[in-house]
């Protein structure tokens, strides 16, 4: 004679189990799905007291909030996946500004179907990525949608964080004059999505360069307290990010080419598609502008750090009413470095 | 027109395809334009195809040449000065 | 990259930059029209304007295979995939080219057409083994560098016996377009098109051999160079037309030995020719009707030729009256001649295929070169300042 077992709940499958419409219903399955999955994953204070919201005190100072939504396709690539890309994402929103990020908020729109060994797969790397860079997820939310509503896995990530005193970074402050400084190497992460594209094929050993990028921000905060502007050039490569600074700061920019630096599988992947590097999407570089007077202490506060290694100062910021970013190509001629139009796709011609 | 760039040919997996490497990037492509070719010759690819082989020669004879263009200038030095002063400064092409 | 880098040093190109200064006469101009959409897209991007000196004037020729694709074509396409069952397998770079009511590709593929973007005609055979009960149906475009790569795919159906793949067969022929601007009015009659030499397509003339120009240079009297699409070959190829002008010679060189021979790809010629044929006529945008400029597939091939399968009919559509695309491909006007180039013409939102082709003459004018219409703030430094170049 069988007996009902005391709090038998069975586990989630999450070797053959898929997402249904359960998980999203607000019942037993969807409890169960947050506690056995990103409770236990993210594992904190905040999400162990099983509140819809999380609640902490705040320190004086300016406070920053940023949002990103996470659409990539194909889910995981080389070097990351959507899971850590959402993480890496708004952390560096929030460290643009100088802020030091302290919680996440994660929302999921999952589709029903999805494989739930992929989704924990995801959700460790969002674990792993939080961990290390000591930013907790400490809310968050999961909705479910019919089979063919959604691509797989849809995440939002929301961020705060508190800006330092005397601290004010910001798009409009550069000026004629100062320097414009990248961290690294520019078109790895567009070039690692695109070598994975159907019908596009190519073998490379390019990865995504996906990386939090607050702990390089507060070490250059720390040598160059004055920075002027700070942005990463996520879609529409660093082109579209300098061009953004320049409209909004009402200046016009110079850069080198030679300066650029561009690893050389990425350079040849480009040649191969007929596409340019400096529109190429980036998750783990930054742009940041300084005085000129600042320029060089900054870049060697860069330098000194792991995701700064590459580090180079690559123009400068000059007056111009048409907001122009041009640029002095290698062969020794000069071009403007205009926005992205539309997609950049790839071409025959 | 056509976008099409010369890549080094590293393996020859199959009848009429041939693994390329261009710059570190790997793909295969096919040979069906092309006869003869060898592993570390180097082809045109245009659209998966190698549409011909690049003559190694033929590519040295040509930057010998356009090496020899500024040639008679440079041993002038006189003549090296308005060389360089005949690129216009960007900034001023107004005056153009 | 070997072979690519090497022709695009900066130290080469001075010398080259200064040999075509000390040998342009300063007594005349020299009108060079590149004809090739790669080498429109080389000249913008490596700045190479700024390299020679005033009197030699570069024209824009028509060679970009997008921007001479009639806007009728490209409905016949949207229709094709529209049908049900129908894969369409394009090249990515007509994907935004603006068609009749307000549509593009990408746009009947945002309303749930199945348009898919190919980099190979093989993958179009991939494609149909992979989808039997699907139609798939390649939209060939290009000129003759991209044309064996669809022959061979046509050869490849029909010996694995693939009874779901057709072409829509849009390739033009190069001769034919140069051939068109030498016999118009504004070069011919009117000489408002002053014309003293031709810079050839590079990959065209892998395949086709330096042979085919010799007639034009023959018969119009006019110098052509064959020019590799590095920037360093363009160089060379205005340095050899310079001087055969200086010479009043007027004969075929070629600067792209590497790859190119007199005859060409013999092998690839010959797929080319099992497969297509000539149209008698066929309408360029642009460029109006131009007889022999274009293939179709032949009789024996019909099966695999889009046009009868499907019963297209051809509907010719004019372009939009403030458009200039025309007289822009035909080297007559500048894009900034055009009323409507970057004001409501811009590569986001474009009117005509100059500006949406990367390599047509508005859109390479508009990306790199317009700030030069413009007055750049005289405080404006040659050289970043502390920055050692």
């Amino acid at each position: 004679m069988s007996a009902v077992r005391d709090n038998y709940v069975r586990p989630v499958d999450f070797k053959h189990g898929r997402v249904d419409m359960t998980h999203g219903g607000g019942g037993r399955a969807m409890a169960q799905l947050i506690d056995e999955l990103f409770r236990r994953e993210f594992d904190n204070e905040w999400l162990r007291q099983c509140n819809d919201q999380a609640a902490f005190d705040v320190s004086a100072g300016r406070m920053v909030m940023a949002t990103d939504s996470h659409v990539v396709s194909p889910l995981f690539f080389p070097g990351g996946d959507i899971g850590c890309l959402s993480v890496h994402g708004t952390i560096n929103d929030v460290a643009m500004s100088g802020a030091a990020p302290l919680y996440l908020a994660a929302g999921f729109v999952l589709e029903e179907g999805f494989l739930l060994t992929d989704l924990k797969r995801i959700v460790a790397s969002m674990a792993a990525a939080s961990r290390e860079a000591r930013v907790p997820v400490v809310t968050g939310d999961t909705k479910v949608v019919e089979r063919g509503k959604g691509d797989g896995v849809f995440i939002t990530t929301t961020g705060v964080g508190i800006v330092p005193a005397g601290i004010r970074i910001s798009g409009d402050r550069a000026r004629p004059g100062d320097r414009i400084l990248v961290n690294g190497t520019i078109g790895d992460h567009g070039i690692a999505i695109m070598s994975l594209r159907e019908n596009l094929t190519f073998e490379t050993t390019i990865k995504s360069d996906t990386a939090a990028l607050h702990g390089l921000v507060a070490a250059m905060i720390a040598a160059v307290p004055g920075i002027h502007c700070l942005r990463d050039p996520t879609r529409g490569g660093l082109a579209t990010t300098l061009n953004e600074l320049a409209l909004q700061s009402g200046c016009g920019m110079v850069i080198l080419e030679k300066r650029i630096p561009v690893a050389r599988e990425v350079n040849a992947a480009c040649e191969f598609l007929g596409l340019d590097p400096l529109y190429v999407a980036n998750e783990g570089k930054l742009v940041a502008i300084a005085a000129a007077a600042d320029a060089d202490r900054l870049l060697a506060a860069m330098r000194a750090h792991p995701l700064g290694r590459n580090a180079t100062i690559i123009g400068e910021v000059i007056a111009d009413p048409h907001h122009f970013v041009q640029m002095d190509t290698s062969f020794g001629g000069r071009r403007i470095v205009d926005w992205l139009t539309g997609e950049q796709l790839p071409r025959i011609c | 027109m056509c976008l099409a760039i010369p890549a080094r040919v590293v393996a020859l997996p199959e009848p009429d395809i041939a693994r390329i490497d261009l710059g570190g990037v790997q793909k295969e492509i096919s040979l069906a334009l092309v006869d003869d070719v060898r592993i570390g010759d180097y082809v045109i690819v245009h659209v998966g195809y190698a549409l011909t082989k690049l003559d190694p020669r033929e590519a040295e004879l040509t930057l010998a040449m356009m090496g020899e263009a500024g040639l008679l200038d440079d041993d002038d030095s006189a003549a090296a000065a308005p060389a360089r002063a005949t690129l216009p400064a960007p900034a001023e092409e107004g005056a153009e | 990259m070997k072979y690519v880098d090497e022709f695009r040093d900066g130290t080469l190109a001075r010398k080259l930059a200064a040999a075509i200064a000390a040998e342009a006469r300063p007594s005349r101009r020299y009108n060079l029209m590149e004809f090739c959409g790669g080498h429109t897209h080389a000249i913008s991007r490596y700045g190479l304007a700024d390299l020679l000196p005033a009197n030699i004037n570069m024209i824009h020729g028509p060679g970009c295979p997008v921007c001479v694709l009639p806007i009728g074509r490209i409905d016949n396409a949207i229709a094709l995939a529209a049908r049900p069952g129908v894969i369409l397998c394009t090249y990515a770079d007509t994907m935004r080219v603006p068609a009749s009511k307000g549509l593009s590709l990408l746009k009947a593929k945002a309303r749930g057409a199945d348009i898919r973007m190919v980099y190979s005609s093989a993958d179009t055979i991939r494609i149909a083994q992979e989808h039997p009960s699907r139609e798939v149906v390649f939209f060939a475009i290009g000129f003759e560098t991209t044309t064996p790569p669809t022959a061979v795919a046509i050869l490849q159906a029909r010996e694995q016996g693939l009874a779901n793949f057709s072409v829509f067969c849009n390739h033009v022929l190069t001769p034919a377009a140069i051939s068109n601007i030498l016999e118009s009015k504004e070069v011919r009659e009117w000489g408002t098109l002053p014309l003293d030499g031709f810079i050839g397509p590079a990959h065209v003339s892998t395949v086709i051999g330096s042979q085919p120009y010799e007639y034009f240079a023959e018969e119009y009297q006019r110098p052509v160079v064959i020019a590799g699409f590095e920037p360093l070959d363009v160089m060379q190829a205005i340095l050899m037309l310079v001087r055969q002008l200086n010479d009043g010679r007027a004969e075929v060189e070629n600067e792209f030995t590497r790859a190119v021979t007199r005859n060409g790809n013999a092998k690839a010629k010959a797929l080319v020719a099992e497969v297509f044929e000539l149209r008698r006529s066929f309408e360029w945008r642009g460029l109006g009707e131009v007889p022999y400029g274009a293939l179709k597939v032949k009789e024996a091939y019909a099966e695999f030729d889009a046009e009868p399968r499907y019963g297209i009919e051809y509907k010719s559509v004019p372009d939009n009256k403030a458009c200039e695309c025309g007289a822009i491909l035909r080297g007559v006007k500048q894009p900034s001649d055009c009323k409507v180039f970057g004001t409501v013409c811009t590569p986001e939102n474009p009117i005509g295929s100059c500006m949406v082709s990367s390599e047509g003459a508005c859109a390479a004018h508009y990306t790199y070169g317009r700030w030069k219409d413009a007055a750049v703030v005289a405080a404006a430094p040659k050289r970043p300042t502390a920055l050692v170049a």
